[in-house]
C-alpha cells in the first residue's frame, strides 16, 4: 500500500467515523465509507487541505477505488 | 423554511428548508417575505447560515423548473412564467445586496448555484473548511440566472469566473479565500460563530458611515445584471435544457456532483 493510499484511508475513516482498518485500497470509497455525493464533497475538501492540492469534480468521474483516488491525488502533487 | 430573528441588535437568517435550501417559488416567496420586514434601524447587520447539516444551498430547485416544464410544454406559454421568477429572484438578489447594514454570510459544505448567488449577494463571507463553491449551471446548457456572474465578477478577476463557470468545478474554502472571494475561513462548524462575531464588529460602527461605505465600494453592476436575465431567460427554452434537467431529475447515480 502506498504512503497516499494509508494516509487517504486514515483520513477517511477518521472523517466519516469508519474504522480504517476494515477499509480495503481496491473498496469502492463510496460503499467502504457509506457516503452520500454531499458527503463525497466533504472528503474532497479533506483529501484537498490534507494534500494541499487541488483536484477538479470532472478529474474524479470513473474514479471509485481509494487506489484510484490516491493516484489522483499523486498526479497533482 | 426559513427564519429570521432579530438577537442583540443583528439579524440571523437561517435557511432550513430540506433536503438543501433548494431555491425554487416557495423560497423565493419566503424570502421576499422576511426582506419586507428587515429594518435597518432595529437590526445594524444581517448573518445569514444554514442549520442544514450538507450545507448553505444546493441552488435552484431543478426538479420543480423540469416538473413545470413537464406540466407545461409549450414553451411559449411557460416562458412568462419562467420571466417572472427571474425577474423575481433577481429583485430579492439586488435587495439583500442593497440592504444599507452590513451583510454576512456563513458558508459551509455544497454553496452550488443560486446558493452561491445568494451567497454573493452578502459582503463579507465566513466559511467553513468544508465549504466548496461552484457554478454547475452550464452543465444543464444554462447559465447562471440569480444574479451570480456580475457579482462574482465585482468581487474576483475574470479569469477565476471563466474557470468556475465554463467546467463546472467546485472550488473549496481556501481556494475561495486565497481569490479574496472568503475573508475567513475556520474549522469546521464554526463559521456561524465566526459570522455572527464579524455581524456585531459591523454593527458596531456609525449607521451612515457604514451605509455610505457600502453603497460607495459595491455598487451594483446593473446593466451586467439586466444582461444576465436575458441570457438565461433564452437559454432557458430551448429544448436541450429539458432534455439535460431530464436526465438529472431520473438520474439515480449516487455522484451526480461529481
Amino acid at each position: 500500500m502506498s504512503d497516499t493510499v494509508e494516509r487517504l484511508i486514515a483520513l477517511s475513516g477518521k472523517q466519516f467515523k469508519v474504522d480504517p482498518s476494515g477499509l480495503e485500497p481496491e473498496a469502492d470509497f463510496f460503499d467502504a465509507l457509506g457516503i452520500d455525493s454531499v458527503q463525497a464533497l466533504e472528503l474532497l475538501s479533506e483529501i484537498e487541505l490534507e494534500f494541499d492540492v487541488e483536484i477538479p469534480d470532472y478529474e474524479l468521474q470513473g474514479v471509485k477505488t481509494f487506489t484510484a483516488l490516491a493516484s489522483v491525488i499523486d498526479d497533482r502533487r | 423554511m426559513i427564519e429570521l430573528k432579530l438577537e442583540d441588535g443583528i439579524y440571523e437568517l437561517e435557511l432550513k428548508a430540506p433536503p438543501l435550501n433548494e431555491i425554487g417559488l416557495s423560497m423565493l416567496m419566503a424570502l421576499e417575505k422576511v426582506l419586507d420586514r428587515i429594518d435597518p434601524a432595529q437590526g445594524r447587520a444581517l448573518l445569514i447560515y444554514s442549520s442544514l447539516p450538507g450545507g448553505f444551498s444546493a441552488g435552484a430547485d431543478l426538479r420543480a423548473l423540469y416538473a413545470g416544464m413537464v406540466a407545461i410544454p409549450d414553451p411559449a406559454q411557460r416562458a412568462p412564467l419562467i420571466d417572472n421568477f427571474i425577474d423575481r429572484i433577481h429583485a430579492v438578489a439586488d435587495r439583500l445586496d442593497m440592504l444599507p447594514i452590513t451583510t454576512v454570510g456563513a458558508i459551509h459544505g455544497v454553496c452550488f448555484g443560486g446558493g452561491f448567488e445568494l451567497a454573493l449577494t452578502c459582503d463579507v463571507l465566513v466559511a467553513d473548511k468544508t465549504a466548496r463553491f461552484a457554478f454547475p449551471e452550464l452543465r444543464l446548457g444554462l447559465v447562471p440566472g440569480f444574479g451570480g456572474i456580475p457579482r462574482l465578477k465585482r468581487d474576483v478577476g475574470n479569469a477565476v469566473v471563466r474557470d468556475l463557470l465554463q467546467t463546472g468545478r467546485s472550488m473549496n474554502a481556501k481556494r475561495a479565500q486565497n481569490i479574496g472571494l472568503v475573508s475567513q475561513m475556520v474549522a469546521q462548524g464554526k463559521h456561524v460563530q465566526a459570522a455572527r462575531a464579524t455581524a456585531k464588529q459591523a454593527a458596531r460602527f456609525d449607521a451612515d458611515a457604514n451605509a455610505t461605505c457600502k453603497a460607495f465600494i459595491k455598487p451594483l453592476p446593473t446593466a451586467e445584471l439586466a444582461q444576465e436575465k436575458e441570457h438565461f431567460k433564452r437559454l432557458a427554452q430551448r429544448p436541450a435544457v429539458q432534455t439535460a434537467l431530464k436526465k438529472f431529475v431520473e438520474s439515480t447515480d449516487l455522484r451526480p456532483y461529481l
